[in-house]
């Protein structure tokens, strides 16, 4: 089992190393970058790419380690005994959290935990045991869930919270860098195979300028990229359309780029300063 | 294998464990990677660092301990080793097209040459480079790299050498990455969760179950108790001195506000300069034309609040201890009645100052808060908010 990047997503060389080490040794892997550089689509293409089945759990700040295992719904077993009836089973009142559904898939699967930054500082911490021995214990029945394949584990973090080292010690890590003009240039043409060749040049070089500007508080990063992309396509712009003035020193539809109004004001500025110039 | 390596990078401060360095070593007898040097670079990576932060550090070690290696030369290992005659006849085949296999054999046929060049690799013992014999790089001679010889073996020189580009891990490209901090700022918030005041307050919303029981049981028939959902209920004022003399240390107060606005739900901050006087501000860039009056905030903030002071407490002794003193404007009550007025709002109170603890005797500024804080100075230092979590989680610390 392999992964070398799909025919939607390109892959670079070190990314791939990661994701097979992680597939090899069945350990999960996590992944950090900028916003916007593919993390999360990761995990999907993997799991398409090999044709595996896909289990998002994605992290929220009130999200418990607990819930990826499973919950247990005391309040029905009440319920239920106190309308009279027998309880032989209380499996049923049991739910299955989404660690437990990867864990019983009947092919191997692939689980992202998404922005597990977002989650309590102690959430890491909770989930060791269970992701290095892939196999839980519940309470209730005291019975104990082994997984029957071990999943292939994406976890991504968008730095918010500093995971905790024992947490680390089991995980592959892999940064996801901003690509360089050549990769990013590919992953547009895979994205918008028909795109004129002279647009996309223009378009790429603007875009790198923008991100280049000193004092940015949001870089636009490759989704963004790809969504000016888009609509430059739709309004069917050509690239003359984006050469720049003076006057105007941001491309146009640059609203699909930067999205912060200091951000904004600072190339007002520059223009301003680079008009006094002239 | 690579023991050194692992110990190398130790040195150079990189945390790396046994467990993931027996993972790297794993996943090299699981073939993970082909051999290719830039494949293992990155496969080493993956395994022993958790941190783009310290993947500049893992660079320079990674370039200095495999210089020593590539520095092998090539000759070396083929007088070493005996070459099988197939192997380097397969090789040929490869490299050469069947233009340039007619020219060999116009020379001799491979045997011949394949001969020459034992013997001579067997005369030569130094590297060599140049000249029209010897093999070696750039020479005109039958054997060695990057020669004109049509009719030449090529030895060392391959489509991807290395040698020509800067390598990946030359580049640094995570350099800005690296700022070796003293602490993290995970270690702040673990330090300050210590805080946390656990209380049970809004409306009732979570199943009691123990209540439930017992009242059920009573009474024989279900009754369903809930209570009030558990929260952190501490709340924090706190007061960060900014400019001046505060400028170097301004990337540890941040963390430390970050740290405490993450841990904290309840959490009230102000800036002030040098000295606490009758006007404070919460919007620095704004702090001429939006500012609050000091007595306005002690009368909001009810006594429950705990109350941090940051700041490096260096400045003239007048600022604190006479009118007018304040070195930016006039005022009217001198800095020491504000400071001592916030801390008799606030019984729990705590002065942190980013200065490193052994110079604060020789400001006399500092010692003046200190006496007026009754000693609850504490440095920004991981010790120092563990000894403040103590003061201000004890209500009658003296």
């Amino acid at each position: 089992m392999e992964f070398s990047g799909s025919k939607n997503y390109i892959s670079t060389n070190d990314l791939t190393v990661a994701v097979n080490a992680s597939i090899a040794l069945e350990k999960p892997l996590l992944v950090k970058g900028e916003p916007g550089t593919g993390k999360t689509e990761l995990a999907r293409q993997i799991a398409n790419s090999l044709k595996l089945e896909i289990i998002e759990w994605s992290i929220k700040s009130t999200t418990k380690a607990q819930q990826g295992l499973y919950e247990y719904d005391a309040v029905s077993r009440l319920r239920d005994s106190q309308l009279g009836e027998e309880i032989k089973d209380i499996t049923k009142y049991i739910k299955k959290g989404k660690i437990w559904e990867s864990f019983e898939t009947t092919k191997k699967s692939v689980l992202l935990i998404d922005e597990i930054d977002k989650a309590d500082i102690e959430f890491p911490n909770d989930l060791l045991q269970e992701l290095d021995k892939m196999e839980f214990y519940i309470y209730e029945t005291g019975k104990v869930i082994k997984a029957n394949h071990r999943p292939i584990i994406i976890i991504t973090s968008n730095n918010e919270k500093e995971l905790p080292e024992a947490f680390l010690r089991r995980c592959f890590f892999h940064y996801i860098q901003f690509p360089e003009i050549d990769t990013l240039r590919k992953i547009v043409e895979v994205h918008f195979p028909d795109i004129k060749k002279s647009l996309l040049e223009t378009a790429l070089k603007k875009f790198f300028q923008i991100r280049e500007v000193p004092g940015l508080k949001k870089k636009p990063s490759t989704s963004e990229a790809l969504d000016w992309i888009k609509l430059l396509l739709v309004e069917d712009l050509d690239s003359k359309d984006l050469k720049s003035d003076g006057k105007n020193i941001l491309p146009k539809l640059h609203g699909a780029l930067l999205k912060n109004e200091q951000d904004i004001q600072l190339f007002e500025q520059l223009a301003f300063m680079s008009r006094k110039e002239d | 294998m690579f023991l050194d390596f692992f110990f190398k990078l130790k040195n150079a401060k990189i945390p790396v464990s046994l467990n993931e360095f027996l993972n790297l070593l794993n996943a090299l007898d699981n073939q993970v990677i082909s051999y290719d040097v830039n494949e293992f670079y990155y496969l080493t990576r993956t395994c022993l660092i958790k941190d783009e932060k310290l993947f500049d550090r893992f660079d320079l070690v990674f370039g200095e301990y495999f210089k020593s290696i590539e520095r092998i030369e090539l000759e070396d290992v083929m007088s070493s080793v005996d070459i099988p005659d197939d192997w380097i006849k397969q090789m040929f085949n490869r490299y050469f097209t069947e233009d340039e296999i007619n020219r060999i054999k116009s020379q001799g046929g491979i045997e011949k040459l394949l001969k020459t060049l034992k013997q001579r690799l067997k005369d030569q013992k130094k590297r060599h480079q140049g000249g029209n014999k010897w093999i070696g790089t750039s020479g005109t001679s039958p054997f060695g790299a990057y020669g004109y010889n049509p009719e030449g073996i090529r030895i060392g020189q391959d489509k991807r050498r290395h040698g020509k580009a800067i390598k990946v891990w030359d580049k640094r490209i995570f350099r800005d990455f690296d700022n070796t901090k003293e602490f993290n700022n995970r270690s702040f918030k673990v330090a300050l969760k210590k805080l946390r005041q656990w209380a049970r307050t809004g409306i009732n919303q979570e199943l009691d179950i123990e209540e439930t029981i017992s009242d059920t049981a009573k009474n024989g028939i279900l009754n369903i108790k809930t209570k009030k959902e558990r929260e952190n209920s501490i709340k924090v004022l706190l007061f960060l001195d900014v400019g001046g003399s505060m400028d170097s240390h301004i990337e540890q107060v941040e963390q430390l506000f970050s740290a405490a606005s993450n841990v904290f739900k309840n959490l009230h901050y102000f800036y002030f300069h040098n000295c606490l006087y009758e006007g404070i501000w919460k919007n620095n860039n704004r702090r001429w034309n939006e500012r609050l009056s000091t007595y306005d905030v002690i009368r909001t903030y009810g006594k429950e609040f705990k109350c941090i002071f940051v700041g490096d407490a260096t400045m003239s002794p007048y600022e604190i201890v006479i009118p007018g003193g304040g070195n930016e404007h006039f005022n009217d009550e001198p800095g020491r009645v504000w400071l001592e007025r916030a801390i008799t709002q606030w019984p729990s109170y705590i002065w942190i100052n980013p200065v490193i603890e052994k110079y604060w005797e020789y400001s006399e500024s500092t010692m003046i808060i200190k006496d007026i804080f009754k000693n609850r100075m504490v440095p920004l230092t991981l010790d120092g908010i563990d000894k403040a979590t103590k003061i201000l989680t004890q209500p009658n610390f003296n």
